[in-house]
């Protein structure tokens, strides 16, 4: 019963239940677009995307001490203010370039993704910033996520449900479009279905859920989180709406597991999620194999 | 008025030429075949026909109470379907899609008619399975009732039979005939099988260095009177 009153007493805190709905909240909106991201080869886009999110992290920072003067508390709300934008319009350009035949998809991804990250730490160690600061222990829990996610604040977390909510129901509305677009692009086209808006709407949701998952799990990890859940219950059910709702389920669940693994630990939050989600993927895959008598 | 017009139309791929002064016409009720060797730009043509490639010159007209996104279209496979996790009614009421506009989900009557579209298409019985476990003569059918639920007045077909089977082929033209005949749709097909095309087709358009275009009949004439080709 110990590990139950260690839980019990964090969770007098707020923080710590704070950190588990933004958590919970975070891997459902991630599971989503998990599918369509894998079948249409969207993963790395989704790669990308962290990445410029990290830039766009650097040059929030940047403006946030040139402008803390005015502003006594700038807190990260404010940084996703600079950052949401930056990454949609990202987002955008690379959908843009990857249909672009003269440009390789995935060059131009590795382009932006990798420059991102080049500007962004150039930043990050720019003189602005008062000797002091923690440099290296910042641009650590951007790639890898905060130690501890504990430090979230009230607005943060209303901030974080808002979106997420947005994001669920937007999904749901599109959903069979969604579905269209994903299993073929052409036919969609071909009869009257507005293709090149929902891929724009897709990527526009992509970045979205990437920008709020930076306080969970850091920049480096999204993908993870985007891509595990659906790879497992892909490995085991038939039907699109099967696999999406198992793969929200797994998510959300591995998050909760995560977090509360993470407490007791006190291990990395990102990590310890991303880990459970591998731990799942390894079982699911298992399942599938008995289930297709290992033949594929 | 014939249902769809091609006219004076030049296809290709950045400023390089395919075909030129293509012209052609299809009537309603028409079985037109697409004949021509690999790379004559037979693809390239079907999806300029649906709007998915702007034609370098001329114009494609639709008429006879065919709007432009009313052509069902049954594609090759691609490499995404491959392994995608979807049902066959998933699959098949998805063909709906094009008239939802911004109606979220398909509405009682789309349901039914995809249920009369996969029983047409003899596959009532897989609903439920996954597509990626189907056999490629299965999965062609259920791409087939697809096309049905997006319009009951003109379907493409880029090779229908591309690797399947000499039975799993014979089911496939003789279903397709059965769409043409007994529903009035009109069948423009994609094909190397010239011997397939002869049997059903009512007109024939061959692309490649020679353009032909005219009935079945004025075709078997034109080979002949040149030799087998």
């Amino acid at each position: 019963m110990e590990i139950f009153d260690t839980l019990a007493y964090y969770f007098q805190f707020p923080q710590v239940r704070y950190a588990l709905i933004v958590g919970v909240l975070v891997a459902l909106c991630a599971s989503l677009l998990g599918v369509t991201l894998v079948l249409k080869r969207f993963s790395f886009i989704g790669d990308g995307l962290s990445h410029v999110a990290f830039g766009a992290m650097a040059i929030a920072s940047i403006t946030g001490v040139l402008f803390s003067q005015l502003q006594p508390i700038i807190d990260s709300t404010n940084n996703m203010i600079i950052i949401m934008p930056i990454t949609v319009i990202s987002a955008v350009l690379l959908l843009r370039t990857g249909k672009n035949a003269k440009v390789k998809g995935d060059a131009s991804v590795a382009m932006i993704s990798v420059g991102a990250l080049a500007i962004g730490y150039l930043l990050m160690n720019l003189d602005v910033f008062p000797k002091s600061a923690n440099i290296s222990g910042d641009v650590c829990s951007t790639l890898f996520g905060s130690l501890s996610i504990l430090t979230l604040t009230p607005g943060e977390v209303w901030f974080c449900a808002i979106v997420s909510l947005i994001v669920v129901v937007v999904f749901i509305l599109f959903y069979n479009k969604i579905f269209c677009v994903t299993f073929d692009e052409d036919f969609a086209r071909a009869t009257g279905t507005k293709a090149g808006l929902y891929n724009l709407l897709i990527a526009i949701i992509i970045a979205v859920i990437i920008v709020i998952s930076m306080n969970l799990v850091g920049s480096l990890l999204i993908s993870a989180l985007v891509i595990f859940p659906a790879l497992s219950a892909m490995r085991v059910l038939k039907s699109f709406k099967a696999v999406t709702i198992c793969s929200a389920c797994i998510s959300v669940f591995c998050a909760a597991l995560g977090i509360l693994l993470s407490i007791l630990f006190s291990t990395p939050v990102g990590s310890t999620i991303v880990a459970v989600d591998i731990a799942a993927f390894i079982v699911f895959t298992i399942i599938g194999g008995v289930k297709g008598g290992f033949k594929r | 008025m014939a249902q769809l017009i091609c006219d004076d139309l030049a296809l290709g791929y950045e400023g390089q030429e395919i075909i030129s002064g293509l012209s052609f016409s299809v009537d309603s009720g028409d079985y037109l075949c697409i004949l021509g060797e690999n790379g004559s730009g037979k693809t390239t043509l079907m999806k300029t026909i649906l709007g998915l490639h702007k034609p370098m010159k001329g114009k494609i007209l639709t008429g006879d109470g065919l709007n432009r996104d009313e052509i069902g279209y049954l594609p090759q496979q691609n490499s995404i379907q491959k392994d995608f996790p979807a049902s066959v009614k998933e699959i098949v009421v998805s063909g709906f899609q094009g008239r939802c506009g911004l109606r979220p989900f398909y509405n009682k009557e789309e349901k039914k008619q995809a249920e009369q579209n996969m029983q047409l298409m003899g596959i009532s019985h897989l609903k439920k399975r996954c597509y990626r476990e189907l056999s490629g003569g299965q999965q062609q059918r259920v791409l087939l009732a697809r096309a049905l639920c997006a319009t009951r007045k003109m379907l493409l077909l880029d090779e229908p039979v591309a690797g399947l089977d000499p039975k799993a082929t014979e089911e496939m033209y003789s279903l397709i005939q059965d769409l043409n005949k007994n529903h009035g749709i009109t069948i423009i097909m994609i094909s190397h099988d010239v011997k397939a095309a002869l049997q059903y087709a009512t007109k024939i358009l061959h692309i490649g260095s020679e353009i032909f275009f005219g009935s079945r009949d004025e075709y078997l004439k034109n080979v002949n009177g040149r030799g087998e080709s």
